[in-house]
This record gives C-alpha cells, sequence and structure tokens, in this order.
C-alpha cells in the first residue's frame, strides 16, 4: 500500500553553493539562496512599460498640490517578471504540495473557474453601470445566491460578505437588527463553545456584543454548561449561540437538535460558522437542524483560490424572518426575467462594504457548483469524510487522538485532532513535528487549536489514495525518528528555502517595510 | 465533475481499513431526523465544456469597459493593467498559496507581502502599511476603529464628500456602538471648510474622516482640516486624522503623509485590478509607526533564519483574531492576498515614472475633457475646487439621457448620482466623469459627441 515517491530526506541537509547569477536555476525549491527585494534590485532609469504619448494639450499643476515621484524600485520587464517568478517558486501551493490544513479545506482549485474569471465580459464590468448592461453579471450572482440557498435550507443569501469573518460580523448586525425591530435591544450577549474559530469572539466585539464561552469538554458543547449560562445571564439577554458542526474537534455535533431547542426557547438564534460545510453538503442542511442563520467560506466549500491569504467571500444565508434585515442591495429576478438590484428594503442594516460583494470569487463558487451538481457534491463530502478517517485510522496508533474513537461510534467528520503526547514527551515540540514535514513536501496541519499541542487535520476529497498513503508513511517516519532521534527535529525545516524562521526576533524588533 | 480521483475500488480498500462495511457509518453522528433526504435541489453536474459554452454566452450579456470607452469612475477606475499582471498571477504557486502562517513554506508570498507594504508606505508618505483589507470602504471602519481605540474618545467627525458607500458601511459598522458620528456638511462647494471642523470637533472628538479627491473628485483641504481637529481638543489624545485617498493620485498630488494624516486608507483597485464588477478589490491601511500594534489585519515583517539568511514572517499576531479573541484589533481573517499581489506587480511594473505618467495623463485628459464640456452649451462643471481625474458635470438634460446617447456612441459616459447606487447624491441632471489614462482624444471627442446630441434631443 505504501508509495513514497521520494526517499525521505535524511541527516544533515544537502547544501549547494549558492548562486549569485541572476538567471541560474537556484530557485527551486530545495536550493537555499535569499532573494533579494526589489528595491535592491532597482535600476535607476530602467523601465518596463511605457504609456502612449498625450494626445491633447496638458494643462499644469499648481504648485501647492504638486508632489515628488514616489520612491518606488525601477526595472525592465524581465528583471520584473523573473522577480515574480522567483518568488513563486518559494511558496507551498495546492498544485505543487499537500495541504492537510484542519478547518481550511485546501482542495483543488479548478482552472475552469479562473477561465471563467477572467473572461473580458465580466472583469470589464463596472459596479455602477445599469442594469440592461450588466444581465450576465446579475445572473451569476442570482443564481449563486439561489444554489446558497437550497445547500443551506435556509431562505435567503446575501452575496455582500467579503470574507467568512465579515459574514459572521454581518449576520451578527442582522440578528441584532431583527431583535431591535422587536424592542429586545437587551440582547447583547452572543455564546460559543471552547473550541469556536477566533473569529467567532472577535466579529462579537465589532458588533458591541459580549461573548460568553460555553464549555465543550470532549469535543461537544456542554448542554447542561449551555443551560447553566442562559439562567445565569438571563434568557432575554441572549442574542445568538455560534456553532461550528461539524466542530472543529472533527465531530459532527449530534445533539444540535437539543442544542436549537435550548437556544431557541430563551428566545435566541442559531448561527451556524459554515467553515465545516465540506463534510455535510447534501447529507444534512443547516436550516433543517435548527441553524437560522449561516455563512459560507466559498475558498474553503467551494474551491475558489486561496490566493496565499485571500480573497475570499462569506456569503450568509438566513431564515425568512431575518431577510428584511440583510444588506442592500439584493440581487432579484423580476417578472420579465430579467435581473435587478433591488434597494427598496426598508429594514436591511444598510452596506458592510462598498458595491455588492466579491464578484470575482463568486463566479468561481457558482461554476465549481455548477460542475459538481447535487451528486458531485454529495460525493464531495462522503470522500472528505472518508479520507479523514483513513489518515485517522492509519496514524492512531502511534499520534493520540482525543476526540476519534471508533468503538463509541466517535467518526472524524472531515478533518481530526491528534495530540500527540507520547512524542511530545520525547523531548521534541508541536513545531518540531510541523516543521519536519515541511521537508517531505507536505504543509504542516494546523496548530495548537482547538486544543493546546494538537495538529489538525484535514485532507478534502481532491487527493489521491497515493497522496494520504504518502502523508502516513510522512508521519510515522517522523515518529521513528523522534523515537531514535529527537534533537535532529529541532533543526527541521532542511530541505525548505530558508531555515527555520525567527519568529520570536521579528515581534521583538518589528520592521513592516524594506529600509535603504 | 465533482474533481476526486479516489476509485471504487480504493473506496472499498479505504473502507477496510477503517473497519467499516459503508460509507453511511461515518455520517451516522447525524440524527435521523435531520438527514436530508435529498437530492438538493440544483442544476444538474455539467462538464467543463459545457461550463466554457454556458458562461462564454452569460459573459455576453454584459456589455462594459471591455468593448466601451470607459468615464465612469465613482470608486472603480478604468486604468491600464500590463499583460503580465494576469499571466503572473495565474501562476499555482501564488494562486493556490494559503495564508503564509508557515513562513518556512511561504517565503514567496511573505516577500511579496512586504515589498507591497513598503511601496504602499512609500506612495502614501506613511511610515507602514498592513498587508490589505478587504476593500476601501471598511478599511475606513477600521480606521474609525483605531482611531476610538487610541484616543479613547466617542465622537467621529466624517465629511459628507465621501463615497456614499463609504458612509453607508461606516453608520452600519457604528450602528451598535457607542459612539456619536457626526457628518461633516458640505454646500455648494463640494468641499470640506475647516471652519467647519473646527466648530464640530471637541475634546471627545477621536478622529476626523476626509477623502481626497473626494466623491465629486475635489481635492480637499486635508492638512486645514486636522489642523483645525486638532486646535480644537485641547485635553487627552489628540484627534487622529484619517485620509482616504486614491493610490494613483500620490503618484503626482501631496499624498496623505506630507498632508498631516495619521492613518491613510484606500481603495487599491486601480493598482492593477480590474473592475470585476466591484470585487474582489483590496482595502489599502497605512499609519504612523506609532499606532502599529493596534494594526487590523495581516503584517508581514522581515527577521532571519536559523542560519542569518534574511527571511520573512507574519508579525505582531497577537494583534489578530486567532490569538486574541474578542480583544482583537479587528475580526479579519485574511487579506486579499491575490490583489495585493496585483498591486504590488503593478508598481513594480510601472515604477515612479511610470505611475506618474498614468495619474499625470488622468490629470491632463480630465481638465482637458472638463474644458470642452464646459464650452458646450448647457453644460457646465459643477463645482469651481481643484479636482484630480473626475469631476461632475450639470447638464442641459437628465444625466440618464446622456448615458443612453453615450451608448450609442460607444461610451459610457458617466456615473449618474441620482441613482440609488450612489444614494442619490446628486440631482439629476448631475453626471459624475472620470477620465483615466487609457481615454484618447478620439474617445473623448465621441463622449462630446453623445453629449452635444443628448442636449439637442431635448
Amino acid at each position: 500500500m505504501t508509495t513514497m515517491q521520494s526517499n525521505p530526506p535524511t541527516g544533515a541537509a544537502d547544501k549547494k553553493t549558492p548562486h549569485d547569477s541572476e538567471t541560474s536555476a537556484a530557485h527551486t525549491r530545495g536550493e537555499r539562496r535569499h532573494e533579494p527585494s526589489i528595491f535592491e534590485k532597482s535600476s535607476p532609469g530602467a523601465r518596463a512599460v511605457g504609456l502612449p504619448e498625450l494626445d491633447i494639450e496638458p494643462t499644469a499643476i499648481p504648485a501647492d498640490l504638486a508632489a515628488p515621484a514616489p520612491r518606488l524600485p525601477e526595472l525592465g520587464m524581465l528583471q520584473v517578471i523573473r522577480h515574480y517568478t522567483h518568488l513563486s517558486q518559494r511558496n507551498f501551493s495546492i498544485d505543487g504540495e499537500f495541504y492537510p490544513l484542519g478547518s481550511c479545506t485546501m482542495k483543488f482549485n479548478p482552472r475552469i473557474n479562473e477561465w471563467a474569471a477572467t473572461l473580458p465580459g465580466f472583469t470589464g464590468a463596472h459596479p455602477l453601470q445599469d442594469d440592461r448592461d450588466i444581465q450576465g453579471t446579475l445572473r451569476i450572482m442570482y443564481e449563486t445566491r439561489r444554489m446558497l440557498e437550497e445547500i443551506a435550507g435556509l431562505h435567503e443569501a446575501s452575496l455582500q460578505p467579503a470574507a467568512g469573518a465579515h459574514g459572521e460580523y454581518t449576520a451578527l448586525k442582522v440578528i441584532r437588527a431583527y431583535f431591535r425591530s422587536k424592542g429586545e435591544t437587551q440582547r447583547t450577549k452572543v455564546l460559543a463553545p471552547a473550541n469556536a474559530h477566533g473569529t467567532n469572539p472577535a466579529s462579537c466585539a465589532m458588533c458591541g456584543a459580549e461573548a460568553i464561552t460555553v464549555k465543550a469538554p470532549e469535543g461537544y458543547t456542554d448542554l447542561d454548561d449551555l443551560k447553566r449560562i442562559i439562567e445565569q445571564e438571563g434568557p432575554d439577554t441572549i442574542m445568538a449561540f455560534m456553532i461550528t458542526n461539524p466542530n472543529t474537534a472533527g465531530l459532527f455535533d449530534g445533539m444540535i437538535g437539543e442544542v436549537a431547542d435550548i437556544i431557541h426557547d430563551a428566545g435566541a438564534l442559531l448561527y451556524l460558522d459554515g467553515a465545516n460545510m465540506n463534510a455535510i453538503l447534501g447529507k444534512t442542511r443547516p436550516g433543517d437542524f435548527g441553524a437560522d442563520a449561516m455563512h459560507y467560506n466559498t475558498h474553503k466549500t467551494f474551491s475558489t483560490p486561496h490566493g496565499g491569504g485571500g480573497p475570499g467571500a462569506g456569503p450568509i444565508v438566513v431564515r425568512d424572518f431575518l431577510a428584511p434585515f440583510l444588506p442592500v442591495p439584493q440581487v432579484v429576478q423580476q417578472k420579465d426575467g430579467a435581473f435587478a438590484l433591488d434597494y427598496n428594503r426598508p429594514h436591511s442594516i444598510g452596506k458592510v462594504r462598498s458595491f455588492f460583494g466579491q464578484f470575482g470569487v463568486l463566479l468561481r463558487c457558482w461554476t465549481y457548483i455548477r460542475a459538481c451538481g447535487a451528486e458531485g457534491l454529495e460525493n464531495v463530502s462522503e470522500l472528505a469524510v472518508l479520507s479523514a478517517n483513513y489518515l485517522a485510522a492509519r496514524l492512531q496508533n502511534r499520534y493520540e487522538m482525543p476526540f476519534f474513537n471508533p468503538e463509541k461510534g466517535r467518526y472524524a467528520a472531515h478533518e481530526f485532532v491528534t495530540v500527540p503526547e507520547t512524542l511530545l514527551n520525547k523531548g521534541v515540540t508541536l513545531n518540531d513535528i510541523a516543521k519536519r514535514l515541511i521537508d517531505y513536501g507536505i504543509h504542516p496541519p494546523t496548530m495548537h487549536w482547538p486544543v493546546r499541542n494538537c495538529l489538525m487535520v484535514e485532507p478534502t476529497e481532491t487527493e489521491s489514495l497515493r497522496t494520504l498513503d504518502e502523508f502516513v508513511d510522512a508521519m510515522l517516519a517522523i515518529a521513528d525518528q523522534i523515537e531514535s532521534d529527537p534533537e535532529s527535529l529541532a533543526k527541521a525545516p532542511q530541505h525548505a528555502v530558508v531555515d527555520r524562521v525567527d519568529i520570536v526576533g521579528a515581534d521583538r524588533k518589528p520592521t513592516p517595510v524594506f529600509e535603504g | 465533475m465533482d474533481y476526486t480521483s479516489i476509485t471504487p475500488e480504493q473506496r472499498s480498500r479505504m473502507l477496510q481499513a477503517i473497519g467499516i462495511t459503508s460509507i453511511d457509518a461515518l455520517f451516522a453522528a447525524i440524527p435521523p431526523q435531520f438527514r436530508f433526504s435529498g437530492p438538493l435541489n440544483l442544476p444538474p453536474g455539467a462538464s467543463e465544456l459545457e461550463l466554457q459554452r454556458q458562461l462564454g454566452q452569460v459573459a455576453t450579456e454584459n456589455h462594459g469597459a471591455d468593448t466601451l470607452a470607459c468615464f465612469m469612475g465613482g470608486g472603480a477606475y478604468d486604468h491600464f493593467i500590463p499583460a503580465f499582471i494576469d499571466q503572473m498571477i495565474s501562476r499555482g504557486e501564488f494562486l493556490t498559496a494559503y495564508t503564509p502562517y508557515q513562513a518556512e513554506a511561504s517565503q514567496g508570498s511573505l516577500q511579496a507581502f512586504f515589498e507591497f507594504q513598503t511601496q504602499i508606505a512609500r506612495l502614501t508618505g506613511m511610515d507602514i502599511a498592513n498587508a490589505s483589507l478587504y476593500e476601501g470602504a471598511s478599511a475606513a471602519a477600521e480606521a474609525v476603529s483605531l482611531a476610538l481605540n487610541s484616543t479613547g474618545k466617542r465622537r467621529i467627525l466624517v465629511a459628507d464628500t465621501l463615497h456614499p458607500d463609504y458612509l453607508w458601511v461606516l453608520r452600519t459598522h457604528l450602528s451598535d456602538l457607542p459612539v456619536e458620528m457626526v457628518m461633516l456638511k458640505t454646500g455648494s462647494e463640494g468641499r470640506v471648510n475647516p471652519a467647519d471642523v473646527e466648530k464640530a470637533a471637541d475634546n471627545d472628538t477621536a478622529c476626523v474622516v476626509v477623502a481626497s479627491p473626494n466623491v465629486y473628485g475635489l481635492l480637499e483641504d486635508l492638512e486645514g482640516c486636522f489642523g483645525a481637529a486638532r486646535r480644537k481638543a485641547s485635553e487627552g489624545a489628540r484627534p487622529l486624522g484619517i485620509a482616504v485617498f486614491n493610490p494613483i493620485a500620490c503618484a503626482l498630488l501631496k499624498p496623505p503623509g506630507l498632508s498631516g494624516a495619521d492613518v491613510a486608507v484606500g481603495e487599491g483597485q486601480p493598482l492593477g485590478v480590474p473592475l470585476q464588477f466591484g470585487g474582489p478589490y483590496l482595502g489599502l491601511f497605512a499609519t504612523r509607526r506609532e499606532h502599529i500594534r493596534r494594526m487590523p489585519g495581516r503584517l508581514v515583517g522581515r527577521s532571519a533564519d536559523a542560519s542569518g539568511r534574511p527571511a520573512y514572517c507574519l508579525i505582531l499576531q497577537t494583534r489578530e483574531q486567532h490569538i486574541r479573541g474578542a480583544k482583537a484589533t479587528s475580526n479579519i481573517c485574511t487579506n486579499q492576498g491575490l490583489l495585493a499581489l496585483r498591486a504590488t506587480m503593478y508598481m513594480s511594473a510601472m515604477g515612479p515614472e511610470g505611475l506618474r505618467n498614468v495619474a499625470g495623463q488622468s490629470w491632463h485628459k480630465a481638465h482637458w475633457l472638463a474644458g470642452e464640456i464646459s464650452k458646450l452649451p448647457g453644460y457646465g462643471l459643477k463645482h469651481d475646487g481643484p479636482f484630480f481625474n473626475e469631476f461632475v458635470v450639470t447638464c442641459p438634460v437628465p444625466a440618464a439621457n446622456v448615458i443612453d446617447a453615450g451608448r450609442e456612441h460607444n461610451v459610457l459616459a458617466g456615473v449618474d448620482l441620482s441613482t440609488d447606487r450612489m444614494s442619490k447624491i446628486g440631482d439629476e441632471n448631475e453626471l459624475l466623469i472620470a477620465v483615466t489614462e487609457k481615454r484618447s482624444r478620439a474617445d473623448m471627442d465621441r463622449l462630446l459627441d453623445a453629449m452635444k446630441q443628448a442636449n439637442a434631443k431635448r
């Protein structure tokens, strides 16, 4: 079953002589060479791009308004392109490496999505054009909206939020406006289990709400603690409960119905953080298990690229009674079949960003959902969950898993958590294990979250069995190395483009701009 | 096509390794009453060929700046984008990379963001910049949060000449917080009078927010406005000056850092990002060094690796939500990575002279066109103040008629200020016209013809 493609790196790194030549092949991974900043490559007077001559009479710029030219680098076009090509070669990426990154759903990014997003008809649409000239764009937005509503089992979506955290913030604003309309302004407390995403409490703070943590000792929300807190704080002060389900411990919380009942009995609403939707597509719908509002992360569930940190998109979907409060405008289809932006939403919370949303990202999302169809989406979730459980099953003898427990019927959702205590007791740190994985060409899993000293592993459905097996082999080889020579891990990574980076020193003397 | 590769035979082997016989066992935790009986009501899965056909067709239902000469601005500008940017940005190593938390696996993205930060700081004349926020309006809201937190004060002054979307986002942002948002009202001049700032400011003022160029394209007296607020606040922390800027204008006209701004925020779209119906764009955020620990969003710093080689990593992450939760400076969890990459590639390729040429040609063409329009019978400029590349025209007919006439001449004539999209900030005969370096004399002549025609049809 094992199909290791390349030998695992052992011993000292085979350091090669750094090349100084600008054109050498020294930039492929595994070679170690500092890439000078673009400012150091500047050659005053060099030009990469020209413009046509001015074809009208110029108008003088008053001296009191004028400024000198900015201090930007000057390079020829080839030098510019080579710089960014070199930088690209210093990155891990899904295209090149496996990213078993829990809660981040690093699945394949289909290129048809990118092709769609670069069609001139879409890239050339100005956001303030008349509806009649942007029917194509509005059609995509409308259909995206309707498909997201169907997958959620909820009534109406807003495409405006720019990312998942922005979606949380927007939905909390919507919920708060709903309660305000009912005269229940005292509902300002938002509960979330201990394993919630950090964005949850931060979003609460931005909405002037108070975040309160509910215990989740075995990964599941502690119902007694939930009831106790509601009683203690007063049911009529609770605005919402934010839950991720399946949760970050990698478990589907089967008590979700009870949780929903407790929250609804208090008069509050249930919010679903949709970060883990990839595990339940077509299997269950948030609206069916009691959620009143939720967000998606299109860059997780619907294959839009992470892009080194963005752009994402965080559309939200809500139950009918919350719909009047959604951001303005809403994309609608009129009786004559034409698409339009509807501003007549008097109860709306307003806008949370300029214009209408991350259209270019939503277009990729549309393309992905249309490619998969209902059957494909369900298969996505099945294989994502199968792959996670396969890895967990194969690794559990060497890597302890506090939540994964098939004997109790506790299978992983699409990710699992390991706290490798036995290995950590040999004198290595979690960071050592993570950095060593880089030497195997594998991006480290999510670390120290939702519990300390854990790795959270999510393979996604798009990896081959061969890659999954290679990951198991790498993890087992690292475990062996820890048993035999724990000190050697402190030097990892040894085959990355840099050695371990000093992040403590970087914080001590922050240098966010090039000085020179 | 769902992009999976595990075969039925492999599926069986995997189930066996787990010790189960059916995949249903893995979903048993979902209570039966919540199991979706399905299937989802979605169109059937489509092949790539079908999607290419369909998308190609849908794209032709749009008629935008790709085929028409675009004189529309209002927060999104049709600037020239060098071809290499689309090509470089498509490299999978950039496109499909993750957030650079693992520095050793992300040096490429980290270095690019570091260079972006440096370029934005230099362009704006500020000390430091972050690796970008969602877009301009939410960046302005984040700047206000920084001001509220750093001064401990509860009142903000905001020019009514900000783009209406910015005002809307600010109102939404502040709606559940104990903060008073005071509007600085401007009259027919279309610019903030520093004397009004002085009147409105007090000891509880956290910041003054002014855009230059503002929504009408006019250049504001930032120094006057920020200075007036500071003079008035005699106790406690001085109010911060928050400038909303246009990055292209910074290459030609006095940038916010030379105009007394403490925080400079803006829409980064003009830096190599296509119009794409308003997003994704990128929010620019620059400030003075003293505010570094209160900054929202991702920040990259230069450090060294264990061998002493220069290396990059995320810095001051204790400001961020994944460490600090409710006490974070913001809930933001992404930057606009690919857009920041576009912007840094754009600035590197244009260079100081190229960017200055873009800004200069935009200035010259806008001023030439404004002059020609004011010679047309019935048409005039609404404001007298200095402007960069955008101005408001009062038309003898509704702006919508001019826009219709423009379509017949293959131009997008401008933005109608009386529509919902612009929060109806203008009368129905007011047209906002933006001119970039892309507009040729011939384009402008066509617009002038359209304007004449619209008037003749009256």
